[in-house]
């Protein structure tokens, strides 16, 4: 493992039963980069994230992150060593306020606190009294962001950040992806927003039943019109 | 007047229930898990605060260190026993719980015999004050004073610090609480001590006033069962509110028809479940 890798699969394997869905996903991602994940719906992006987090185990293969083999972990000792994963469905506690579900999320050592994170997000800051069910879908996924951060990340996966939101609010987070890139946090991106991919990421993985079928840095990729009509099916979109 | 004292009486009686009755329903709100062995842990505190005031210990540290050891107890036997079931169908919890009651059950009749036995009053407490024209036991009114403090601490607890917004946030995803670096299986386990404690702490809070026997963990169990049903699982407004409603009630119809009292809470609960499945308070 190169010095500048800060998470690193080697042939992963998942199971969902019996379903074979992850098949062999070897991918890496360096210290201060953006690296996208991009694939068809069923392609094995969302199973990834949740093996690397634990919450899906591979059955087979490494997972390299900080120097430690992390395979087998239980998710929360995963979360600890500082690889948070924000999920698809945001994980947002309804009955907790704003402030509520920022608090439990604090953790020592963390360089963003409370207030770091309402000056990245100044729309959590208006609404912190609210219950965390009365957010909208965009409030909901900048909450789940600032959550991860005050967990203190080293490696941050977020999983559809933008997906279903308005574009004005798209903008918004895209910015305050970046942002948090820029503090030193590497990125994982699983994203179907080709648009928001391209716009943010230095290297492009896409992913085909369960294994790796492309990869490319983001200039080779801009230019691979072919690959990305043949893999994404962009034109279809 | 005769009402008043009867209302009174049942609000000592409701505020005992909820004490009751809170844990049960905190436990399931976390764990979906349906516990049994509830009442059990009622009765072991009530035998346990008796036989230390037996052995010449205080009432009033007696009635802590009860509830204490029963918490211990349970969160032991939760890291131990029912962690094993929680993933499994809801008959197996049954099993185990109903099992883990029966066992106690017979400890305590092997300790402290089949009979049972009373308490008095602690000193200090063994009085009566006269309210206008009835007069009351000191020992009840300590009874509502205690229990409303602590229903007031325990809503503090969960509602106004990051401890209870762990515990509400943990009974409504334990996968996005271990995503934030929780380790849920020690939250489950100090919950679930917490609860039984609770329990632990309205046996004995009840032992001077209706003494011990081995049989009164299945009354409790039942009772707080109506209470939580009625309120709302994993409701805490819910189990003040129904504790206090079924207390005055059940107080109320020792005079106006004492056969029918325990007919008269089983058909409230009855009626809720038909009307309103989720409870007084239950959250969809």
């Amino acid at each position: 493992m190169s010095a500048g890798t800060a998470l690193r699969l080697d042939d992963v394997h998942g199971y969902y039963g019996k379903s074979h869905i992850l098949q062999g996903v070897s991918l890496e991602v360096r210290a201060g980069e953006i690296v996208c994940l991009l694939g068809r719906n069923g392609a094995g992006k969302t199973s990834t994230l949740r093996s690397i987090s634990g919450l899906l185990p591979p059955r087979r293969g490494r997972v390299t992150f900080g120097g430690a083999e992390i395979a087998g972990w239980a998710p929360h000792r995963i979360a600890r060593a500082g690889l948070c994963l924000v999920p698809e469905d945001r994980g947002i506690f309804g009955l907790l306020t704003v402030e509520e579900n920022l608090r439990i999320a604090v953790r020592k050592g963390s360089p963003w606190a409370i207030r770091d994170v309402y000056r990245i997000f100044p729309r959590l800051e208006e609404r912190r009294r609210n219950g965390g069910a009365q957010l909208s879908g965009g409030e909901q996924q900048m909450l789940s962001i600032a959550r991860a951060l005050l967990n203190g990340p080293k490696l941050l996966m977020l999983d559809e950040p933008v997906e279903g939101l308005a574009p004005v609010i798209v903008e918004e987070i895209v910015a305050q992806i970046r942002l948090i890139r820029d503090a030193g946090v590497p990125i994982l991106l699983v994203e179907q927003n080709l648009a928001v991919c391209t716009s943010l990421a230095d290297r492009h993985y896409i992913l085909e039943l369960g294994r790796i079928a492309y990869h490319a840095d983001a200039a080779e990729f801009a230019r691979d019109e072919a690959a990305r009509d043949r893999f994404l099916g962009v034109k279809a979109h | 007047m005769t009402y008043l004292f009867q209302i009174l009486n049942g609000i000592g009686l409701g505020m005992l229930y909820f004490l009751l009755a809170v844990g049960l329903s905190v436990i399931f709100g976390l764990l979906q898990f349906v516990n049994f062995a509830h009442g059990a842990f009622y009765m072991l505190g009530a035998y346990l605060a008796y036989a230390m005031v037996e052995r010449g210990v205080s009432f009033w540290l007696a009635l802590p260190l009860a509830g204490l050891a029963v918490a211990v107890l349970a969160a032991v036997t939760e890291a131990v026993l029912l962690r094993r079931v929680y993933k499994q169908a809801h008959t197996f919890h049954i099993l185990a719980t109903v099992g883990l009651a029966l066992v106690v059950q017979e400890i305590v009749i092997i300790v402290w015999g089949p009979i049972g036995g009373n308490l008095a009053p602690p000193e200090g407490l063994s009085g009566i004050v006269i309210l206008g024209d009835f007069v009351y036991p000191e020992y009840r009114l300590f009874v509502i004073a205690f229990t409303a403090v602590l229903a007031g601490a325990l809503w503090w607890l969960l509602e106004g610090t990051r401890l209870g917004a762990i515990v509400r946030a943990g009974s409504e995803s334990a996968e996005d609480m271990a995503l934030l670096g929780y380790d849920t299986r020690r939250i489950n386990t100090a919950v679930f001590g917490l609860g039984a404690g609770l329990a632990g702490l309205a046996g004995a809070l009840a032992a001077p006033i209706r003494g011990v026997d081995p049989f009164m963990s299945v009354e409790a169990l039942s009772v707080a069962f109506v209470v939580v049903v009625i309120g709302g699982m994993g409701s805490y407004a819910g189990a003040l509110a129904a504790g206090l409603a079924v207390g005055i009630a059940q107080s109320l119809m020792a005079t106006l028809w004492p056969e029918g009292a325990r007919l008269m809470i089983y058909l409230g609960m009855a009626a809720i479940i038909v009307m309103m499945p989720r409870g007084l308070f239950g959250r969809a």
